[in-house]
């Protein structure tokens, strides 16, 4: 048991640092922030990583990853969150790469992986639908077969940034006779066939990322097939626990309680700092001591996965623990604020981080709801680590 | 002892209600809150017509008359409503400032009631927080009167307000208890500045620049130097009016969610039916209850002592914070997707909830001082 660095874990630090410097510099800083700017930026910044060749570190060598270690992940991620650089959109490289990579033929693997690494195409993620969310299996959306095609019909909705997608990875029904996990397919389907209509839903935080995307007789090319037709669910499966290792954000959180501290250290109560105040000190070292428990639980799933083995159960506990981490982060954020909490305005009436602090916590609030709900997750943990029926 | 409203309040409870009902859906809150002023003056005028805007005050004022229930059941309706009209603005703070002040001041309390005069109370400052006492804003003696210089932040119904009640100090030390005074300040006055902009609950406020403001000694709102203990008094009412407001809230909340899940299907059955969901719901249904509890303490409690009444309300207050948090965070998760969309009510609902918990003090504030207060 030993979590020292070692003399080339810390070279590689002083790399990682070197780099972000370097490429996460103030004008890329100032278009991520900006909405009209967003998106080119966003893209910009993963080229400037894989130009690093660091786009998509858990990918296996062949495809582009990096074989890091648990430390080097761990590293690479704190020094990122520390620096305030955007995590990579998790949808091409986190979500559809490792299936594409992992269940796909040859020639999709050629045709997609180099694309996603260089962020050539934004992908979506088309799996829930108005009446298939925790129950993700009984979704509606069908494929018929249709010569070399497939005819999709349907909706999906709580698409994440549909609006700025070229691809879209979706879960339909080729087949309703059976069970309702069989009958599902994992089709790629570009975003400028015809039929497709996006349309953006309004969030509690008032921006829009969130879409419903319709699917009017869409015509799919079998070649956009993923493995065999009606298998589509053991790959999706597959790629869940993927996303919920992503939803932890244990590095963001520490960076994001560190900032809360340096904030209550300017604000005042009574003249004195918020940060001396004994009940503020008590509501953000609580958080504190879960965030230091689940760093190192996040550290024994990485070593267990480093040594070949895949994400189980345990990342139900990262995502359950993490975004609760982040949610009581975003309320004592909020709370620090004081008469400037929930302000929502473009005006600079100043208060720099209240406006920040609104948004996050709203959005927030979808953490413990997407990427299987916090409950759903607890019914994983009962069933399958503690055997409860 | 009983918790009965008399006849004369429940049809005051019920005619606020069939407001809300009739003309105040959510799709006509959305229409409200998106009108520059923040609030509809034709919905002002009807509170007038109604008699509303007169219950606090005295019948010598020409007011109504009411007392601390009568003020609740208002607030409880309003808030099931998420009603954005400046009542605890206007009637409540201003309202309950002039009441306190001077004849030549009380004489305004005839145009609140006619629905013609908006009013803001502006105290709390960039450095204050929640602390009353914190003031920066100087008050000079200047001839007969007195030069304000000084900024307000997050003023209610301040970018709207004809008429302000400021704090300032006239005497001691930024932090004194003693040496704040209460200045009647026209809020088109020279050298005041507004700058109006929006909390996420829809509702307008505003930061408010005082440089160089003169007023008389005759708007001196209740004693020189002796400003706190009237704030005080005033925000201890406001504080049981959101009170109650958030009870409002808190029983939509929890009644709109038990709905929601009674309906909403997954896995071939109502949502609702698991088991781990309903202690939520029930968790939710306790908290409300709770909350009210404390309300009607603290209602019962405005006539009796006053450490007494101030513990009660500071109880309140923080049970609104610490409940309402939980009735809110379980709203949205148990809409799921749906309950993170602007087009729902339930993020409205919350977002009022959330920001009743910063009104005068949060939780944790409020637990402090309430600690303080034990003795
Ligand atoms: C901001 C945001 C972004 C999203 N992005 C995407 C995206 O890009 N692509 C995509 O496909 N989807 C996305 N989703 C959808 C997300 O995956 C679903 O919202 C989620 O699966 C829950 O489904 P639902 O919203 O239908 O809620 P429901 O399934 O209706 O759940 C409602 C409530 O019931 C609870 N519940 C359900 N079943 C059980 C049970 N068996 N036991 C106990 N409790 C239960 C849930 O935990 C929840 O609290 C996103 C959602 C949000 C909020």
């Amino acid at each position: 048991m030993d979590t020292t660095f070692s003399a080339e874990d810390l070279a590689f630090r002083d790399e990682v640092r070197a780099f972000l410097t370097e490429a996460y510099d103030d004008d890329l800083k100032a278009r991520l922030a900006d909405k009209a700017t967003y998106k080119e930026a966003q893209i910009e910044w993963q080229r400037r990583v894989n130009a690093k060749g660091w786009a998509a570190p858990g990918w296996p060598a062949e495809y582009g990853g990096c074989s890091w270690s648990a430390t080097q992940s761990f590293i690479y991620e704190n020094e990122r969150s520390a620096a305030g650089a955007p995590d990579m959109l998790p949808f091409g490289l986190k979500m559809v790469a490792p299936v594409i990579y992992t269940f796909g033929n040859d020639e999709q693997k050629q045709r997609f992986l180099p694309r996603i690494l260089n962020s050539d195409d934004w992908w979506c993620q088309g799996y829930s639908e108005p009446g298939a969310g925790s129950d993700l299996a009984s979704l509606k959306t069908r494929a018929e077969v249709d010569g070399d095609d497939y005819i999709v019909n349907g909706a999906k909705i709580w698409t994440s940034y549909a609006q700025y997608a070229d691809w879209i990875f979706c879960l339909v029904r080729t087949d309703s006779s059976g069970k309702k996990q069989d009958g599902i397919s994992f089709l790629l389907i570009d975003m400028k066939t015809p039929g497709i209509k996006v349309n953006p839903i309004i969030g509690i935080d008032n921006r829009h990322t969130l879409n419903e995307v319709e699917f009017n007789n869409v015509r799919v090319p079998k070649a956009n097939l993923i493995g065999e037709q009606d298998k589509g669910w053991t790959y999706a499966k597959a790629l869940l626990a993927h996303e919920r290792t992503a939803i932890a954000g244990v590095a963001a959180s520490k960076k994001e309680l560190a900032e809360i501290r340096e904030i209550a250290g300017r604000e005042l109560s009574g003249g004195i700092a918020l940060s001396s105040d004994p009940l503020f000190q008590k509501n953000l070292t609580d958080i504190e001591i879960e965030l230091m428990a689940l760093e190192y639980t996040e550290l024994r799933v990485l070593a267990k996965a480093a040594s070949g083995a895949h994400p189980g159960p345990e990342s139900s506990l990262l995502k359950i623990k993490g975004t609760e981490i982040q949610q009581a982060l975003q309320k004592l954020r909020l709370d620090v604020a004081g008469h400037y909490a929930g302000i929502q305005t473009e005006e600079a009436v100043g208060n720099e981080y209240a406006d920040k602090a609104r948004v996050d916590y709203m959005y927030g609030r979808a953490a413990t709801v997407y990427g299987g709900s916090n409950e759903v997750q607890k019914n994983i943990i009962a069933k399958f680590v503690l055997g409860l029926k | 002892m009983n918790f009965d409203y008399t006849e004369e309040q429940n049809m005051l409870k019920d005619s606020v209600a069939r407001f809300v009902q009739d003309q105040y859906d959510f799709e006509a809150r959305c229409k409200v809150a998106a009108l520059e002023e923040g609030y509809s003056a034709d919905n002002w005028k009807t509170f007038a017509e109604l008699g509303w805007l007169s219950i606090p005050f005295a019948e010598e004022h020409g007011g109504f008359g009411g007392n601390v229930v009568d003020t609740m059941l208002l607030m409880e309706e309003l808030g099931k409503g998420l009603v954005l009209e400046p009542f605890l603005a206007t009637v409540v703070l201003f309202g309950g400032l002039l009441s306190r002040g001077a004849a030549d001041q009380q004489q305004y309390i005839g145009s609140v009631i006619e629905g013609s005069l908006q009013g803001a109370f502006a105290y709390a400052e960039r450095q204050s927080r929640f602390n009353l006492n914190d003031v920066a804003t100087q008050a000079i003696a200047n001839g007969d009167g007195y030069r304000l210089n000084g900024e307000k932040i997050v003023v209610l119904n301040g970018a709207v307000a004809d008429k302000l009640i400021v704090s300032a100090r006239t005497s001691g030390s930024q932090l004194d208890s003693a040496g704040i005074s209460l200045f009647l300040v026209d809020a088109n006055a020279k050298g005041v500045a507004r700058q109006g902009y929006r909390m996420m609950d829809g509702q307008k406020v505003a930061n408010i620049l005082l440089q160089d403001v003169e007023v008389t000694s005759a708007d001196l709102v209740g004693e020189l130097d002796q400003g706190l203990a009237l704030m005080q008094s005033v925000i201890s009412e406001a504080t049981v009016a959101v009170g109650a407001e958030a009870v409002g809230i808190m029983d939509k909340l929890q009644a709109t969610t038990v709905e929601y899940t009674k309906t909403r299907e997954q896995f071939g059955v109502a949502i609702g039916s698991f088991q781990a969901l309903q202690h939520r719901m029930v968790e939710m249904f306790m908290a409300c209850e709770q909350t009210r509890s404390l309300l009607y303490r603290a209602a019962c409690s405005q006539s009796a002592d006053q450490a007494q009444a101030d513990r009660d309300v500071l109880a309140l207050k923080v049970m609104v914070g610490r409940a309402g948090k939980l009735v809110g965070d379980e709203a949205f998760q148990l809409h799921g997707g749906i309950g993170m969309t602007d087009e729902l009510d339930v993020g409205h609902y919350v977002k009022r909830l959330m920001m009743i918990n910063t009104l005068f003090g949060d939780a944790d504030f409020s637990q402090q001082r309430f600690a303080e207060l034990a003795g």
